[in-house]
């Protein structure tokens, strides 16, 4: 089965963050009343799979060996649904 | 022509691989700029020096560096190891000092390869993209790259790019680097003294002011600034007339004495 798996990789808690530090403080110029923006990416993966635990842990190990560096970043991954058979 | 051969590496995205060649070759090295795609497997072993240029491989998207240090690793890795164990050299500027941290081979782990990075190159602290002239203080004047560096001295070399904020995962391993002197340059201020992280001497927030690190044998070595921008004299600021060599040149200098002795 193809699962849709989400991969949120984001940086470390309190690991500095120039570009939430500069995102808060244009939000805060356009008025808002932003305490503070952290930055982080999603990834989207559609993968193969025979069950969900297994989508789960293929996402995990594509954010260790890419998608994150242990060094800055935290990651968590959620599968979201699946669509069938694949070919 | 001298006898030993390098090859700049290049992918989608990078640049200045054309200059390290015209640097490497003005001091008589044979130098093939070779895409990825095309090495095949054992082609590295025909050269004593391997480049990784600077630039934006593969857009950097992910991070930066990311995307080419991991191909390095599923594609020629266990050339690399050889290559590296061999005792020959492997540069990696700018782009190219990305890469090699997020392949794994920069600090480097019990082998040529840590199994996942030990260190990120994160976005500047200043939150721009830093393109300036710095003052790299040679802080080991002992390996193949700065052999004709003696410890102290202040070289100008310009840095361009967005993401050069070297962090390590611990402190542990920052202690490491400074007691085993893989630290190489450090940015200074003019005087010759550490910038301490003072803007923008030290222009993005470097942990210890670290430029350039090289691996526990000396022979790997990754520097944000380009020193193939500052290898003529006449693309060094203050330039005063066709006399006299940019201050990168003597990185070049060191690195072929070196590999011609292999």
């Amino acid at each position: 089965m193809i699962f849709t798996v989400k991969a949120e990789v984001s940086l470390k808690r309190g690991h500095f963050d120039p570009e939430g530090d500069v995102a808060a403080k244009a939000l805060r110029d356009l008025g808002f009343g932003v305490a503070s923006v952290r930055v982080g990416k999603t990834y989207t993966i559609k993968v193969e799979a025979a069950d969900a635990s297994e989508a789960e842990a293929a996402a995990k190990e594509m954010c260790r060996r890419l998608l994150s560096n242990p060094t800055k970043d935290d990651f968590k991954v959620e599968v979201l649904g699946f669509e069938g058979r694949s070919g | 022509m001298k006898r030993a051969r390098a090859c700049v590496l290049r992918v989608g995205g990078t640049n200045c691989d054309e200059e390290i060649k015209v640097a490497l070759e003005e001091l008589g090295l044979r130098t093939d700029v070779v895409h990825m795609d095309w090495l095949e497997k054992g082609d590295v072993h025909k050269y004593q020096l391997l480049v990784f240029p600077g630039g934006f491989s593969y857009g950097d998207y992910v991070r930066a560096g990311a995307v080419w240090g991991k191909r390095v690793v599923s594609k020629i890795r266990r050339d690399l190891e050889r290559f590296i164990e061999s005792g020959r050299l492997v540069m990696g500027i700018c782009n190219g000092f990305q890469v090699l941290v997020e392949s794994g081979a920069l600090p480097g782990g019990d082998g040529a390869f840590s199994e996942t990075p030990k260190a990120v190159l994160a976005n500047n602290s200043s939150a721009r993209y830093e393109c300036r002239w710095t003052y790299l203080r040679c802080e080991n004047g002992s390996t193949p790259f700065t052999s004709k560096i003696p410890v102290g001295e202040v070289l100008k070399i310009p840095v361009g790019h967005g993401e050069g904020r070297f962090i390590v995962e611990s402190e542990e391993l920052l202690r490491e680097l400074i007691k085993e002197n893989r630290v190489t340059f450090r940015y200074a201020l003019p005087s010759g003294k550490a910038a301490e992280g003072a803007y923008p001497f030290n222009p993005n927030g470097s942990e210890y002011d670290i430029a350039a690190i090289c691996n526990k044998e000396g022979n790997v070595m990754g520097m944000m600034p380009h020193p193939e921008r500052a290898f003529f004299g006449w693309q060094a600021v203050g330039y005063g007339g066709p006399e006299g060599a940019g201050d990168g040149r003597r990185i070049f200098e060191s690195i072929i004495e070196h590999i011609e002795g292999l």
